[in-house]
């Protein structure tokens, strides 16, 4: 297997892509308005029915779906098939209100896992490879994901789950895993781990790992590539479309390849939800064609994203999609101001920190109020109180010119944030609006 | 002949201070000098110990932050003007001061005050000249 897992897919000709999406997306609309009641009802109220359909340049007549549809749908309101047909759920965290619950037949989980399959070849993977998966297993759709993935590739797969990091750098170097999927924030954390048992990048075999389910910078991203002495690839999905390996980054890191042979993707003005043209920044709404169990129709995901298709070095066709500015769950609304926690990492990143940071939001006399949290490390530590004040002073004049308001920096202790050993807590927000 | 200082990053917070010398407790560390500076949200807590090598360890094991700085440690005598003359050694040479603390000792003889200076080597060679005793790392323990 060389550099493509399903090469005659993924390098197609737009012409191809195209006849493979018009056929699909006619079938599913099909397969919703005959199985999705709560879907053919917003169909009927738009005056929309599957004759509309044609070919994908229809694709905008249809209705979109929120994550509040999700929620008024919420168990089984938007489930495809019977459930006898269902063989799986994976849900969310929640931490933005309820829980999102997904369903999948078997089909639904071998195309989710080829597209796993195929970010894992693109960050180099083979069946050669060791992969150790250090997402999450359970409700979370990192560990299923990239664990089903890895042995559609045929990597010899080590299903470790997430937490005990000393026995995750053991195994590393035991077994000599090559390939490690996970949080960006965890990497970052194994990374630290390594440095404090006294190991460089030179002491673990790794050569490639897939991190994503989180927003991360640049900065972060060669912080890990460093630490780890590995090259770090991008992977993006979200729960309601299957998992991570909606898109996926190839080795020109320049984006992530769309799997487009199962998802559109469409950028919209979230204000006027008008279809905006490629290379302009929008919302990213996405149409699982071939998902039977939970298939989302112009789901709007909130990410904040532009697509690209140029041509692609490394010879893929799929449309790219930027790593988003964030997801909108994410975004904070400070003093009118939006803000992503993303935008804060690169300062603290670019200001000599790392990435270990809590933002923590309140609202004192009807103003908001920012106060970062950033963990003291080693290196940025002095005995003189003013080269330490400077430093701080630095990093409120960096946030300034980020984000255009003005944050109070508090230093903490190290290791006290708290990492959840998944996804890292970076918001704490007092406001009671 | 500077001795070690360790400083270590606090948070400014009730309790964070009992935290860390409850590690130097159980270690059974001895500290001969403390001192604090202090800002708004983090404060420096400056110690001298007996044993520099394994103060920083227990430290470092509970995940404080330390750095090890020089500083010079004076005898003075223990009556009115003692401080003064050893000040008054200092300006002559045109050394400045960052900060300066009391050790605890047992003996009323002298007092011993630990100094940040700007230039070591010159502030030494002053007291010397002067005929002020500057202690040893390997006397702290004697103290």
């Amino acid at each position: 297997m060389g550099q493509y897992f399903q090469p005659e897919i993924e390098c197609a000709s737009r012409e191809e892509i195209v006849a493979i999406q018009n056929k699909k997306l006619i079938e599913q609309v099909k397969h919703v308005w005959e199985n999705v009641p709560y879907y053919r009802k917003k169909m009927e109220k738009k005056g929309v029915t599957p004759d509309d359909i044609k070919s994908i340049e229809d694709l905008h007549k249809l209705p979109f779906l929120s994550k509040k549809d999700l929620r008024d749908a919420y168990p089984y309101g938007l489930m495809g098939v019977p459930k006898s047909e269902c063989v799986r759920i994976h849900s969310t965290s929640g931490t933005t209100g309820k829980r999102v619950v997904a369903f999948y037949t078997q089909g639904d989980i071998d195309l989710w896992e080829e597209c796993c399959a195929r970010a894992i070849v693109a960050a180099g993977g083979s069946k050669d490879d060791v992969c150790q998966v250090s997402y999450g297993f359970g409700l979370f759709t990192g560990g299923a994901g990239l664990n089903g993935g890895s042995h559609k590739v045929g990597c010899l797969t080590v299903p470790i789950s997430s937490g005990n990091t000393e026995r995750q750098i053991m195994f590393i170097q035991d077994l000599q895993a090559t390939i490690i999927c996970c949080t960006p924030s965890y990497a970052a954390y194994l990374g630290e781990s390594m440095r404090e048992m006294g190991l460089g990048p030179d002491d673990i075999p790794l050569k490639a790992g897939i991190f994503g389910a989180e927003a991360w910078s640049e900065e972060m991203r060669r912080d890990i590539e460093k630490t780890l002495g590995i090259k770090a690839y991008d992977i993006y999905g979200l729960t309601e479309l299957s998992g991570p390996g909606v898109s996926f980054e190839c080795s020109e890191q320049t984006g992530m390849h769309i799997n487009e042979d199962h998802f559109i993707a469409e950028i919209i003005d979230p204000d006027t939800e008008e279809v905006l043209e490629d290379g302009q920044w929008g919302e990213l709404v996405f149409t699982a064609i071939d998902k039977k169990a939970f298939p989302m129709m112009r789901y709007r995901t909130r990410d904040i994203c532009r697509l690209s298709r140029e041509a692609c070095s490394c010879g893929r066709t799929h449309v790219k999609m930027e790593k988003p500015r964030g997801r909108s769950d994410d975004m904070l609304i400070i003093r009118g101001v939006n803000v992503f926690p993303s935008q804060i990492e690169t300062v603290l990143l670019e200001n000599g920190y790392q990435a270990n940071y809590q933002i923590i939001v309140d609202r004192v006399n009807n103003t908001d109020t920012l106060d970062v949290h950033v963990e003291m490390t080693p290196e940025m530590f002095t005995d003189n109180v003013t080269d330490i004040t400077k430093a701080q002073n630095e990093l409120v004049a960096g946030l300034k010119s980020m984000l255009g308001l003005k944050a109070k920096v508090t230093l903490v202790a190290p290791k006290s944030i708290t990492r959840s050993e998944g996804k890292a807590v970076r918001v704490i927000d007092n406001r009671k609006i | 002949m500077s001795v070690k200082q360790i400083s270590i990053f606090l948070e400014n917070k009730p309790g964070k201070m009992c935290e860390m010398t409850e590690v130097l407790a159980q270690n059974k560390i001895n500290m001969r000098a403390l001192s604090l500076a202090e800002t708004d949200g983090f404060g420096i807590v400056r110690i001298i110990v007996d044993d520099v090598y394994e103060a920083t360890t227990v430290l470092k094991d509970a995940s404080y932050i330390n750095k090890l700085t020089s500083v010079v440690i004076v005898e003075i005598p223990d009556v009115p003007g003692g401080l003064n003359q050893v000040l008054k050694v200092f300006a002559g040479a045109k050394i400045n001061l960052d900060y300066m603390y009391a050790l605890a000792t047992e003996t009323g003889e002298h007092a011993y005050m630990v100094f940040r200076v700007n230039d070591h080597k010159a502030a030494e060679a002053a007291l010397e000249k002067a005929g002020i005793r500057v202690i040893a790392q390997e006397e702290i323990s004697t103290l």
